[in-house]
């Protein structure tokens, strides 16, 4: 995918439809206000102390951690890129869906009530203690920063998209605006403010994915349920039909886009990083008891349940509803542009092909002149707008203005005057033949975020969708952003630079941690490594790969040791990230690379770097397990300490040390 | 709390895990991906069960799943005393 970076000069120009939208006032009014509240709260749970920092006083009720882990969980991705990776994925997108909801069984049943009941504030405290041993601590703690910092890219390039499109900010300060709001309320109030900003967070986003999915799904099945219209209704069958038709694969079918091994892998390896996410599991610190830690975790994938049946019955409508809008809509006027700023020039045609001629002709010549005024070269030419109007003579709107941030791409190849999605034969331009449609690209995050506006609902419901993918993405990256925090200063520079640090120096130097967590992500919030929902997956694995076999291992086995646990977890880190690094290297380092090292015929078992992160925890299992039964058994008290988590009971609050 | 019923709780305790790992197991990879075509031969409204379970049936599944391991642990903790 083309980044919209390529083209940043498209979205500093002032849009052509710009006097007359509604939307974006609204949008301003909606976000304005969501963000004036979460600084609110922000402000109003200032604290002083590292516990109400770290782990928010540990007095939270079950059903608002619940909630704020839903928040702090359903990320940009599940908002904004899920329901459309499903869309265009079909059967096989139930990679997403088990994979982000499935984890958290594991979570609750094998890792939450144990590591509450140890009772300190980070992932890395238990790992040292468990595994008595500070290499232990630092080897988790860098784990959790680089596992946080990939996550918190793909919330900040989420952030940037919902800036671009809806308020037309240009990216790089849509990201700037965001971070500095979760600056505010994640280091003022630490845990405690992030804990509250995400409960509000949590409504404002549910409200906000549901009241389109109820719009379309009534529009397109007549049932305003859009679970029961998945099910009940005959849309897939309408769906699969007009699919068959265009020559695309049915969307019902399985492993179409991945085969058999992949949607296993994948499943799995999200699954298994979900469990060993840092950011969730430390939510599970901030209930009073082993009790609450569990219902909390009920109330958790209840809330995330919500969503999470919802995705997959928008992704089927949305598909569905995109395809006969778009198919087979007519060109009424093609508006051709070049160049930035004072030299731009802008020619619109309509689709008759004389005027269309013309056209292509005086904006080579402006082109040219461009070229001779200017002595870099490197400025993208020529954009083309279609502005299109729907089979049954609707203005797509929509459709125009996604063209105009690069996100969706249509191309009137056969110069026809209409936009045809069949797949055809046809040839390239450099003479091969290849089967494509007249939709050049869609990028997946189109799909959550044009709902509205493709199903035709009022203004402010899109502005209430905007907000609900800032709401989204700004309380995964506050989560992440502590966890690095608390990485950084709990865990590596009280621990070894200064560990007679004074309360209030704590809380400063995790202040200051999370305001670097902040820069960090930033930069590659503006210079994202491919997009949303990608990025985010290989999270998921790098934390399947390295945290879930040790802390899992860590309760359930009093036999693992501090050797094989460290072995153990390097090998799953370095394993999966080599191969992640090999597969995208266009995309991670595209100042050294122009293509993957590892290109998809040459991928390992033909496994996908989206689900390598389940190979990469098999070997950190063995290796730690087979390291450990070589090597002494742990000391006597650690021992102790795998008993005492194993009962609840007693539970302590976090020990300061 | 003596060390033989310490070690009782911690067997019922992997019990209740074992048996509800074990359905999710089954909804999760055996319904939703091993078995997933022969799934989609019965139907569910107008899907096949695969395709359903997989998308939307698994969740329901998982919902039930950690409701019912919180329920089983609070009987557990009664019946041992160790609740807090």
């Amino acid at each position: 995918m083309s980044s919209m970076l390529a083209q940043p000069w498209i979205l500093a120009q002032p849009w052509i439809l710009a006097e007359a939208d509604p939307a974006r006032i609204w949008t301003w009014v909606f976000v304005g206000l969501t963000f004036a509240l979460y600084l609110y709260i922000g402000w109003r749970s200032r604290v002083r102390e590292t516990r109400g920092f770290y782990v928010a006083g540990q007095g939270v009720p079950a059903i608002a951690n619940g909630a704020a882990t839903a928040a702090d969980w359903m990320s940009a991705a599940s908002f904004i890129s899920m329901a459309g990776l499903i869309s265009f994925t079909g059967s096989d997108g139930s990679v997403y869906l088990m994979g982000w909801t499935g984890g958290y069984v594991l979570l609750a049943l094998l890792l939450a009530p144990y590591l509450r009941k140890f009772g300190h504030y980070t992932v890395p405290d238990f790992i040292g203690a468990r595994y008595y041993s500070e290499t232990a601590r630092v080897v988790a703690a860098m784990c959790a920063i680089f596992v946080s910092l990939t996550y918190v890219a793909g919330q900040m390039k989420g952030v940037g998209v919902v800036f671009s499109r809806f308020l037309e900010v240009e990216l790089w300060l849509g990201v700037v605006i965001g971070m500095g709001i979760v600056a505010f309320f994640a280091g003022l109030g630490g845990m405690k403010g992030i804990t509250w900003t995400q409960v509000v967070q949590y409504f404002v986003l549910i409200v906000a994915f549901l009241i389109p999915s109820i719009a379309i799904s009534s529009m397109l099945t007549g049932d305003p349920v859009p679970q029961k219209g998945f099910v009940f209704s005959d849309i897939s069958e309408r769906l699969n039909a007009v699919l068959l038709e265009l020559g695309e694969q049915e969307y019902t079918r399985p492993f179409g886009k991945f085969s058999q091994l992949n949607v296993f892998c994948i499943t799995a390896a999200l699954m298994f990083g979900t469990a060993g996410l840092p950011h969730v599991i430390v939510r599970f610190y901030t209930v009073k008891n082993v009790r609450a830690a569990r219902y909390s975790a009920v109330w958790a994938i209840l809330f995330i349940a919500v969503l999470y049946t919802t995705a997959p019955a928008l992704g089927m409508f949305a598909r569905y509803n995109l395809i006969k809008n778009l198919h087979q809509s007519k060109v009424t006027q093609i508006e051709l542009r070049t160049g930035d700023g004072p030299r731009s020039f802008i020619q619109v045609a309509d689709q008759s092909a004389t005027q269309r001629a013309a056209a292509f002709e005086a904006v080579q010549r402006a082109e040219e002149e461009n070229r001779r005024a200017e002595t870099d070269t490197s400025i993208p030419i020529t954009s083309i707008t279609y502005y299109l109007t729907s089979p049954d003579g609707k203005p797509l709107n929509w459709a125009t203005q996604w063209q105009k941030t690069g996100l969706l791409k249509v191309e009137d190849l056969d110069q026809d005057g209409s936009i045809n999605l069949q797949l055809t034969d046809r040839e390239t331009a450099d003479g091969k033949r290849v089967k494509r449609s007249e939709l050049a690209k869609i990028d997946k995050d189109i799909i959550v975020l044009s709902t509205p506006e493709v199903a035709g609902l009022p203004p402010w419901v899109i502005a209430l969708v905007a907000a609900g993918g800032l709401a989204a993405a700004l309380s995964t990256a506050a989560g992440l952003l502590l966890v690095i925090s608390s990485s950084l200063a709990h865990d590596l520079y009280i621990r070894f630079v200064e560990p007679e640090a004074s309360e209030a120096k704590k809380v400063k130097v995790g202040r200051i941690a999370i305001l670097l967590g902040i820069l960090v992500a930033g930069y590659f919030g503006i210079n994202p490594p491919g997009f949303v929902g990608e990025v985010v997956a290989f999270a998921f694995g790098l934390a399947a790969a390295s945290f879930f076999p040790v802390i899992f291992l860590g309760i359930f086995s009093t036999r693992v040791n501090r050797a094989g646990a460290v072995t153990g977890m390097l090998v799953g880190l370095v394993f999966t990230m080599t191969y992640i690094i090999l597969c995208t290297a266009d995309k991670v380092l595209p100042f050294l690379f122009d293509a993957p090292i590892l290109t998809s015929d040459q991928w390992l078992f033909g496994i996908s770097p989206q689900g390598i992160g389940t190979l990469g925890m098999l070997f950190n299992f063995v290796v730690t397990w087979v390291i450990s039964m070589c090597t002494q058994p742990p000391p006597q008290d650690v021992v102790e300490l795998v008993d005492r988590i194993r009962l609840p009971g007693e539970a302590g609050s976090a020990v300061d040390h | 709390m003596n060390e033989s019923s310490k070690k009782r709780y911690w067997r019922a305790n992997l019990k209740v895990v074992v048996i509800l790992l074990a359905i999710w197991f089954v909804v999760a990879y055996g319904l939703s991906i091993f078995f997933v075509e022969s799934m989609n031969q019965i139907a569910v409204g107008q899907l096949g069960l695969g395709f359903w379970m997989a998308q939307q049936g698994s969740i329901f599944v998982f919902v039930l799943l950690v409701l019912i391991y919180a329920w089983l642990m609070d009987s557990l903790d009664r019946r041992y005393n160790v609740n807090d």
